[in-house]
């Protein structure tokens, strides 16, 4: 009959869009990978933090002023040299030395802040104590290495640069590596 | 919704039909599960739709009772998220989208002067599909873990990390996708092969241009998300990483996909609201629909332009803002045709002879809320506003005015519209009209002050929340269980006009014009227009 071989043939078209469009939810997989690759989004790495030029500025040099505090917390916290001259794309290192002058054991975290604010856009930490917590046993020293590098593009007018960091308590965890100190 | 009890008694009682050849040589259940009939299986799409309706309203009224008073009260968080994500996907797929199709089943044939759907075996499959989709869902609350707590949008990672409940509900989407494919492409054959000669495309009754255009929608979206729930299975169970970060897969790839379903799935929604509105407002304006080419193309229209503003569901995950300027163009634009099909109704109305039976008091009530919804989409649409509202309650208020005082208010004025042709009797006008009114009122205090609240700052899908918000969520519940309640009533006027309604004239609304009502009798006859009409 034709109005049934019609209806089949119309059937038969709509089936095959749907098994289409069911690829097409698929397609989208790469289609996605290849829109944000050209767009640039989907970098785990926030691209401020990538080094956009890793040239060492021989022309500049730049002192960088070392700062230690502690908040709160009974940890003597100094850096081992109180300042260093770097080149600009130069990868340096420094290194602070904190003790717990305590009898219990204490988890710090560190937070770093620049003078000029605007230098810490420039200042590019590739390692740092200050990524992750610092848990220190009674009467524990230990030397905490900071490498980084200046970014080329620095403002000229910016001479010298202080970083400071500031170690807070981090109060759950020392207690729960202390015991209940109550 | 018809009925079981009025066909039979329709037989019995007018003895001069053979029964068997009827009903298909079954009786009783068997009947029922048996039919290819496309009057029986809308009846049991429409009741099947009600039931689900009343089980996602049980777990709306249990997340109200939690939200009534700040802190927990009731249920743990677990089971508060529960209740959030099985009572959006039983209403989005068991109760609205059954319904719309039950309309479908029952007056397609009839408006395109057609004996019956294209495929009536397929039809039955369509249907029965949906009870085991339904059992699946509801069945995953009884697994260890419980019901997957991840919100109606299924989103990953969390769905990658939920128990054998969510292995249910993913079934329960592939079933209930094949059931809207299989029916899609019923009522597409129907509509492209089997209208009455002289039923041009153009003379149609709305109602089956929006079911037409709905259905291709249907057919493509639905493809796409039973391809991004197939994602979550194999990464959940075969080592694949389609939304895994830690194997180099993505989580908002997933958001993407299921958008670009869930877009379209709104107009899917939607579109069949519009047709039903646009059959009832000229009856009871008695003038033909104003704009009538202009509704076809507005309405093709939203259906394109649906597919390319999906991530204004997704302005906050950190895109770039070219691609949040594109999709606020072009979400705003859908405004346009949107406007147009508002204006369309409103100049519909205008200088006809209106009366304000129940029917044309939903459609009224659908004019002015869901114009309200579309505002607030609207605003929604506006990036920077977005990023503030984004997963607060004014988005749950957004689409609970388009989705219930939209698609609902226009499933019921459609019930009390053709419930004389379906059952052969009148409902009772007076019950119908309070059940309107206490409906709108308690719907107003339900979703109104929830904008309030998405204003203020309060999330969505949380179980408890700061004092300050507690005024309006004591509202808000009050309101759920007004409304609650209300459907109730609907529930006895429908059975009551089945079991003791006064006998309907062949034609109760004056205005009305579709075949239906000028070619058919009333109650509409088990098999109509087995020779088709010839239309002028
Ligand atoms: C003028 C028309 C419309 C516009 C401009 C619009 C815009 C939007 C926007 C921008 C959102 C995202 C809000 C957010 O999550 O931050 C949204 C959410 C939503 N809209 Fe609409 N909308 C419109 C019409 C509709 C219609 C007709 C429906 C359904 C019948 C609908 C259903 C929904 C749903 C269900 C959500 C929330 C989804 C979720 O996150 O769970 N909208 N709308
Ligand atoms: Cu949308």
């Amino acid at each position: 009959m034709s109005l049934e071989r019609q209806n089949r043939r119309t059937f038969l078209r709509f089936a095959l869009i749907a098994a289409g469009m069911f690829g097409f939810g698929y397609a989208l997989v790469p289609f996605y990978y290849q829109i944000c690759a050209a767009w640039d989004v989907r970098n785990i790495e926030s691209r401020a933090e990538r080094p956009a030029n890793t040239q060492v500025d021989l022309g500049r040099t730049v002192t960088v002023e070392l700062d230690s505090n502690t908040h709160k917390l009974p940890w003597s916290f100094r850096p081992l040299v109180k300042h260093v001259a770097v080149h600009p794309g130069e990868v340096a290192t420094v290194e602070y030395e904190v003790t717990n002058t305590r009898g219990v054991p204490i988890t710090g975290q560190a937070i770093a802040s620049y003078g000029p604010q605007l230098a810490g856009e420039y200042f590019r930490k590739f390692e740092c104590f200050c990524f992750t917590q610092q848990t220190l046993q009674p009467g524990e020293t230990r030397r905490l290495p900071v490498v980084f590098v200046i970014d080329p593009k620095l403002p000229r007018d910016v001479n010298s640069i202080a970083l400071s960091y500031t170690f807070f308590e981090v109060e759950g965890r020392s207690a729960a590596a202390a015991g209940d100190r109550s | 919704m018809s009925s079981v009890v009025d066909s039979h008694d329709h037989d019995h009682a007018h003895g001069g039909h053979d029964h068997h050849d009827h009903h298909g040589g079954y009786s009783g259940v068997m009947r029922w599960i048996t039919t290819t009939n496309h009057k029986d299986i809308g009846t049991m799409y429409l009741w099947f739709s009600f039931m689900m309706f009343m089980v996602g309203g049980v777990m709306a009224l249990a997340i109200r009772l939690e939200l009534f008073s700040p802190g927990m009260q009731f249920f743990n968080p677990d089971q508060f998220n529960q209740f959030i994500t099985m009572h959006g996907l039983i209403m989005v797929f068991g109760a609205i989208m059954p319904a719309f199709v039950g309309f479908a089943n029952w007056q397609i044939p009839m408006m395109i002067g057609a004996p019956d759907m294209a495929f009536a075996r397929l039809n039955n499959w369509s249907f029965w599909l949906l009870p085991f989709a339904g059992t699946l869902l509801i069945l995953s609350f009884f697994t260890p873990g419980g019901a997957p707590g991840v919100g109606w949008t299924l989103y990953a990672p969390l769905t990658v990390q939920m128990g054998i409940g969510m292995d249910l509900t993913i079934f329960a989407v592939h079933i209930l996708g094949m059931s809207s494919i299989l029916g899609s492409i019923n009522i597409i054959t129907t509509i492209l092969n089997m209208r009455a000669p002289g039923m041009t495309l153009m003379k149609m009754p709305l109602f089956c241009w929006t079911w037409l255009i709905t259905a291709y929608l249907l057919v493509a979206a639905m493809p796409v998300l039973a391809g991004a729930v197939t994602m979550t299975l194999t990464d959940r169970h075969f080592g694949t990483t389609f939304f895994n970060a830690a194997g180099g897969g993505d989580p908002v790839l997933y958001q993407h996909i299921f958008w670009f379903f869930g877009h379209p799935e709104v107009y899917i929604i939607a579109l069949p609201a519009f047709g039903v509105i646009s059959q009832v407002i000229p009856a009871f304006s008695r003038k033909p629909l104003f704009g009538y080419a202009s509704m076809v193309y507005a309405t093709s229209a939203i259906a394109i332009l649906s597919f390319i503003v999906w991530a204004h569901h997704m302005y906050t995950v950190g895109m770039p803002v070219t691609g949040q300027l594109f999709f606020m163009y072009a979400t705003t634009l859908i405004a346009v045709p949107t406007g147009v099909k508002v204006f369309n109704w409103v100049a519909t109305m205008w200088k006809g002879s209106l009366t304000f039976e129940t029917p044309m008091l939903f459609a009224l009530g659908f004019l002015f809320l869901f114009t309200l919804g579309g505002f607030t989409g609207l605003v929604l649409s506006l990036v920077p506003v977005d990023i503030q509202l984004h997963d607060t309650y004014y988005v749950v208020a957004h689409f609970h005015y388009v989705m219930v005082a939209g698609a609902l208010f226009s499933a019921f004025a459609g019930v009390y519209f053709w419930l004389p042709k379906w059952t052969g009797k009148m409902y009772d006008e007076k019950l119908g009209q309070v059940h309107f009114w206490l409906t709108l009122i308690f719907f107003n205090m339900i979703f109104f002050v929830q904008h309030f609240l998405g204003m203020a700052g309060m999330p969505r899908r949380i179980p408890d929340y700061p004092l300050m918000f507690e005024t309006w969520n004591k509202i808000s519940s009050i309101g759920a269980f007004g409304f609650g309640l209300t459907q109730l009533l609907f529930l006895y006027i429908v059975l009551k006009c089945i079991r003791s309604g006064e006998p309907a004239p062949q034609k109760p609304w004056e205005g009305a014009d579709s075949l239906e009502w000028t070619h058919l009798p009333t109650p509409a006859p088990y098999h109509s227009f087995e020779t088709q009409p010839v239309v002028k």
